[in-house]
């Protein structure tokens, strides 16, 4: 059984779930649990990847908007806009502008990203100075002079490699 | 009532997809291999005759030992 967060405990009441299992605020250490929803009926889901809700967004409706679903069973043409609108809210909580409206969510991801991306980077620093052993004497610069010196010598590659770029009557690179 | 649209093609889709992109796959590779063989092997080959042609193996030899990078004979000032 999933539990959800008490977010919309009204939402919920209407669901007719706290039937099941309500708030228990009578515990002993005061705190309160999350309300089970009983998964086992459909629920109003409002996704942009979930087109078209299982049950209306509405369930107890009062005298009013019950009369108003009695009158949508005849033609619509008889509905002014202010009905039609009220029927919409009945099945639905918003209005695809409303739900797809966009947040700011994008600025926390991306300044959370680089803190934590900065925080790394100084892990990396102290560990280039603390743990990483030095550079291997091979790897400096005068060896590595001498071993293209070397390389040069041994004419490797003299047809289309590294010897075929190199001018051995000027001693110095081709153009 | 709108208008009726034209009726779509109904038959013979794999067919026509499979024939388009079996028609591209030729053309690829046939042409990525003579690509290959007319931008890199030829030229490749050109440039191994050419190197060869007037290559004085000994004189080769010659330069090589003077640089001292043979272990069995030394420049020959030594």
């Amino acid at each position: 059984m999933l539990s959800l967060p008490v977010l919309r405990a009204g939402f919920l009441a209407r669901r007719g779930v706290l039937g099941l299992a309500a708030v228990r605020a009578t515990h002993s250490h005061g705190k309160s649990v999350a309300i089970q929803e009983n998964m086992s009926v459909p629920h109003y889901i409002e996704k942009r990847n979930y087109p078209l809700p299982d049950v209306p967004y509405r369930r107890d409706l009062s005298v009013d908007e019950k009369a108003l679903m009695e009158k949508q069973k005849g033609s619509w043409k008889e509905l002014s806009n202010e009905e039609k609108l009220a029927l919409y809210r009945i099945k639905f909580c918003q209005t695809y502008v409303e739900m797809n409206r966009p947040s700011n969510e994008w600025k926390t991801i991306l300044g959370v990203t680089f803190m934590f991306l900065g925080f790394t980077g100084l892990i990396l620093a102290w560990q280039r100075y603390y743990v990483i052993p030095n550079k291997p004497h091979t790897l400096s610069d005068e060896w590595k002079a001498k071993q293209l010196k070397r390389m040069l010598d041994m004419r490797t590659n003299p047809v289309e490699g590294l010897a075929s770029q190199w001018d051995y009557d000027k001693n110095e690179w081709k153009k | 009532m709108s208008s009726l649209l034209p009726k779509p093609q109904m038959r013979g889709l794999l067919t026509r997809r499979l024939r388009f992109h079996a028609v591209g796959a030729f053309v690829f590779c046939f042409g990525s291999a003579l690509i290959y063989k007319f931008g890199v092997a030829e030229p490749r080959k050109r440039a191994y005759t050419e190197y060869y042609k007037n290559h004085d193996p000994v004189a080769s030899f010659e330069a090589l030992r003077e640089a001292g990078v043979f272990e069995s004979v030394r420049p020959k000032g030594k």
